[in-house]
């Protein structure tokens, strides 16, 4: 039976990477945000800038599941190289949409879908005579075609043409026409619309469509960051450039024209973490974007920074590792290597934003933690939401909000013979005041270095000396923890003893996993975990519930390790839920997971 | 007890500058350095300059990275603010700094272990950027603090003191400055303070990258015969091409010279450079004839000292970033934060 659906379908896009695809492929996404029904879309691609296979996925979901789901009702199957991965991934009762200019042999597809083919490279090349335009306007053909069947307004395409072409007017009526043969050639061969249908709905409200990298930049932009230095790397790059597009737009001076900014690309990973701890100890609001290796290259400044106390903020966009791993796919693989970065006795904030609407709010508030606790903050995004457009809650800015600078001692305070100390711990929470660079021609100066020094800043190899600095690190670390954003707890409808622990993008698939796992009866408390280091509410739902799910996208269940690490929680009380792939986790995945280990037998913990 | 500070009493007669400073509110701690060290003789030409410009010393921040040279700024302008960072990472940080607040004059120490090995790449790349700062290098051949390995700028050939001998080629890093673009470059030798002193001066006056590579010999690892790197050596092969004298705008010239044999040079920040010839030959304004006479010499088995490079219209980073002149740490919230209501209108337009 083929499938029925309205407003609760995935459908997928196989093309070839550098085809033009990408822009048609968002066309459509939007297209049905724009009638009001819910879509998340992933961009699946390779290392590789021309030939290789890209996938584009939308899922359509009027219930607001965000989350990759996993299966594939409509595949849209324009990648010879693909084929049969791709028919297989359809599930039973789906459809397929193909180009069905080149004959494919019978056994290459199945008996159990429906398959729509339409010989679109045809069809161009009897329209248009320049090869390009064929193979772009083929992509706005089959959008169009795809419109018809199921039952997209084209009205609402129209619309978008018009917005994106906004400027080159000459483009929007030859891609309105290519929209309009795709419909009518798709009303010629097939019953349109099929079994999978968009309805107008109104579930959209006022939540906004956006990236996380790009969100986060542009909270740093509100978070009054002056200072990026960066080095290109996947899946990172776009924060860069990013806070480069923001700042052009709200960051040039009216009157000077001149820059309230500065952008560098720097030679290396050190070099880009060597310069934000640079202007961080001169009192600039500064960050670096980064993914995995590069974090590995920052290690040693990393522990400079914290151990000389300077503001810094670290963007990571995780991919897959270790090495080069999985560059242009999606994991939460560097906890680990943040919250302990470099050599000796170190720990690092970490911020673990789940959509772009975190990333913005994590990356305007990472510059005030970082200098209000005066030490790198890690923005932990991931290419999941670092690079696809994500519906998300619109960005939000209270006007009465300041940027916090901590603790700095002024050239007034200095002048009317305030005590200054670089690292004395005056009140109490390890937080010492500091002093930008100039600021009194006889006080407050003091000397930065990695070594150990006393609490007025003097070098010293005194063990005592060491330890207390060591210790007040401490002190200030528990000061982060009634800092940083808490946990947010979403009880069961029904009292359990289940637990489940998550973080960052791992959540709209977790939201819908916990309602499909009430469905089957299977109760949880769920727990999103938003900062390293653990607020006290963390520990306390962990002792709340006999088992606790750790549900991540890494092999090791890193945050699990954290967990039993900080907490010194039993090792066997919490469940390692891992993902790690480098696909985007799924609410199936985490139900078949949960579920499974609920019904294992024999399965008890000590009290 | 690992710093000692000097005791405060000096002089009462102690001269002053236009500041009302002594040259002892330019020093810093007692040096740490083994006894004789020529890296004690920079920090003294560091403070004789910073003291005869009439610097107010807390408008200096003073960089470094790793090893005996970066120890150095401990021991001068104890009343700037320093930063001792990561081995060979000193060139970012202080990138960083100065672009965090432009108005401060940045100088940055190092040594050929921290700028010509593990920092090449960043020392490379903080001169080709054009940041105004003045980045000293002090070259002694060897890592003295891990007790006399052989550093990148060893030449060939020569002797370790326990006997051992270079056989990888030198990287000059005076060659390599002139060739990513600095615009100031000048090489001298620490036992020389007549030339360093003045060389100094018109690095600090400069804006943009003054690079000076100062020879400085390690008395406890690279003075002896065999040594290209030590006293007697650096003196009987120093070939200075001019010698610098740097003046306060409009200031008369006082000593007289014979007709040709003197050079004056306006900086940007109107301070004028009186370069008396050694050299005749020698075109101190020329970057190609300038990196041809320095292989010339050096295949000769001299070192070419003086200013040997010095660009007049030198650019720097911020001028190449358009960032404006306030510096980038001063801006406050309303010059920072775009505000509720420019953030309404972008939500409105990503819907």
């Amino acid at each position: 039976m083929p499938l029925e659906r309205i407003n609760d379908f995935v459908v997928r896009f196989a093309n070839v990477n550098g085809s033009g695809s990408a822009s048609a492929n968002t066309l459509f996404g939007k297209s049905i945000l724009r009638m009001g029904v819910p879509v998340a879309t992933r961009n699946v691609f390779p290392s590789n800038i021309q030939g290789l296979p890209t996938w584009y996925e939308v899922r359509v979901s009027e219930a607001g599941y965000l989350g990759s789901r996993g299966g594939v009702d409509l595949m849209v199957a324009m990648n010879p190289q693909t084929w049969d991965k791709d028919i297989a991934s359809i599930e039973p009762g789906g459809y397929l949409f193909y180009d069905s200019t080149r004959a494919i042999p019978h056994d290459r597809f199945r008996d159990d879908i429906t398959v729509l083919g339409l010989p679109l490279t045809e069809f161009c090349a009897r329209e248009y005579a320049n090869p390009r335009s064929r193979q772009l306007f083929k992509n706005i053909i089959y959008v169009g075609a795809l419109a018809a069947l199921l039952d997209i307004e084209l009205a609402a395409v129209e619309k978008l043409i018009g917005e994106q072409f906004k400027g080159k007017d000459k483009l929007i009526e030859p891609n309105i026409q290519a929209l309009h043969m795709g419909a009518k050639l798709a009303h010629e061969h097939f019953a349109c619309p099929i079994g999978l249908r968009v309805r107008r709905a109104d579930k959209i409200g006022d939540r906004i469509v956006i990236e996380g990298n790009s969100a986060a930049a542009l909270g740093a932009v509100f978070g009054g960051a002056t200072v990026c230095a960066w080095y290109p790397i996947t899946p990172s790059t776009s924060v860069a450039e990013a806070f480069q597009r923001w700042s052009k737009r709200f960051r040039v001076d009216p009157v000077t024209g001149k820059n309230r900014y500065a952008i560098v690309q720097a030679e290396d990973e050190l070099a880009s973490i060597g310069m934000v701890v640079g202007a961080g100890w001169n009192g600039a609001r500064a960050f670096t974007s980064t993914s995995g290796p590069g974090i590995s290259l920052m290690q040693e400044f990393l522990g400079l920074a914290y151990f000389a106390e300077i503001p810094a903020v670290i963007m990571n966009v995780q991919r897959g590792g270790p090495s080069t791993g999985l560059p242009t796919r999606t994991q939460q693989a560097d906890l680990l290597s943040c919250a302990y970065a470099s050599h000796g006795d170190t720990r690092h904030v970490l911020l673990l934003p789940e959509d772009p609407h975190e990333c913005f709010v994590f990356g305007a508030q990472s510059f005030d933690l970082a200098d209000r606790l005066q030490t790198p903050v890690f923005v932990m995004l991931d290419l999941d939401i670092g690079m696809n457009e994500r519906l998300c809650n619109p960005l939000p800015w209270d006007d009465t909000r300041r940027l916090d600078r901590g603790k700095v001692m002024t050239a007034e305070e200095l002048e009317a013979g305030k005590d200054f100390g670089r690292y004395l711990d005056v009140d109490g929470d390890g937080i010492a005041y500091r002093t930008y660079p100039g600021t009194h021609p006889t006080r407050g100066s003091y000397f930065t270095r990695g070594t150990t020094k006393d609490s007025r800043a003097r070098y010293s190899e005194e063990g005592k000396d060491y330890i207390e600095n060591m210790d007040r690190l401490m002190r200030k670390w528990d000061t982060a923890k009634t800092l940083v954003p808490a946990p947010i707890l979403r009880p069961a409808k029904t009292p359990t003893d289940l637990g489940v622990i998550y973080y960052g993008s791992t959540g709209p698939s977790m939201d819908e996993a916990a309602d499909l796992l009430e469905a089957r009866g299977i109760h949880v408390d769920r727990l999103r975990v938003r900062a390293f280091p653990f607020p006290a509410e963390v520990m306390d739902f962990i002792h709340a519930h006999e088992r606790v799910f750790v549900v991540e996208q890494n092999r090791d269940g890193q945050l699990r390790m954290l967990l039993i690490n900080e907490g010194e929680i039993n090792p066997a009380k919490l469940i390692k839920t891992v993902h790690y792939d480098g696909s985007a986790i799924t609410a199936r995945f985490i139900v078949d997971s949960i579920a499974r280990a609920v019904a294992a037998p024999g399965r008890h913990l000590a009290a | 007890m690992t710093y000692i500070a000097k005791p405060k009493l000096h002089h009462p007669q102690l001269a002053t500058n236009t500041l009302g400073y002594t040259r002892r509110d330019y020093e810093g701690t007692v040096s740490t350095l083994c006894a004789g060290c020529g890296h004690d003789s920079i920090s003294a030409a560091i403070i004789q300059a910073c003291f005869d410009l009439d610097l107010p010393p807390h408008r200096i921040a003073k960089l470094s990275g790793i090893g005996c040279s970066s120890k150095t700024p401990t021991y001068f302008l104890g009343a700037s603010h320093g930063f001792n960072t990561v081995h060979g990472r000193m060139p970012s940080v202080l990138t960083g700094a100065n672009l965090a607040n432009r108005d401060l004059i940045y100088l940055g120490v190092s040594g050929d272990g921290d700028s010509a090995s593990i920092g090449l790449g960043q020392f490379a790349h903080a001169i080709r950027r054009g940041v105004n700062m003045v980045y000293v290098v002090a070259n002694n051949g060897v890592y003295g603090l891990t007790k006399g390995q052989f550093s990148a700028t060893a030449d060939r050939d020569s002797a370790s003191k326990t006997g051992a001998i270079n056989k990888d080629s030198a990287i000059d890093m005076v060659s390599l400055a002139l060739q990513l673009g600095a615009t100031y470059v000048a090489r001298s030798f620490s036992g020389d303070k007549e030339q360093l002193v003045p060389l100094l001066r018109g690095a600090l006056s400069h804006e943009g990258a003054a690079f000076i590579d100062c020879l400085s010999p390690c008395v406890a690892f690279n003075n002896h015969a065999g040594s290209t790197k030590g006293f007697d050596f650096i003196r009987e092969h120093n070939a200075a091409v001019n010698q610098l004298d740097v003046m306060e705008p409009r200031a008369p010239i006082t000593a007289s010279y014979p007709p040709g044999a003197l050079e004056t040079i306006e900086q940007h920040d109107g301070s004028v450079l009186r370069l008396r010839k050694l050299e005749q030959d020698y075109d101190a304004g020329d970057r190609l004839s300038a990196m041809t006479y320095l292989q010339e010499r050096a295949a000769q088995g001299e070192i070419v000292t003086g200013l040997l490079y010095l660009d007049q219209k030198a650019r720097d980073l911020h001028e190449n970033l358009g960032t404006i002149a306030t510096p980038l740490n001063s801006l406050g919230d309303a010059e920072l934060c775009p505000g509720r209501e420019a953030l309404e209108r972008l939500n409105a337009s990503l819907r």
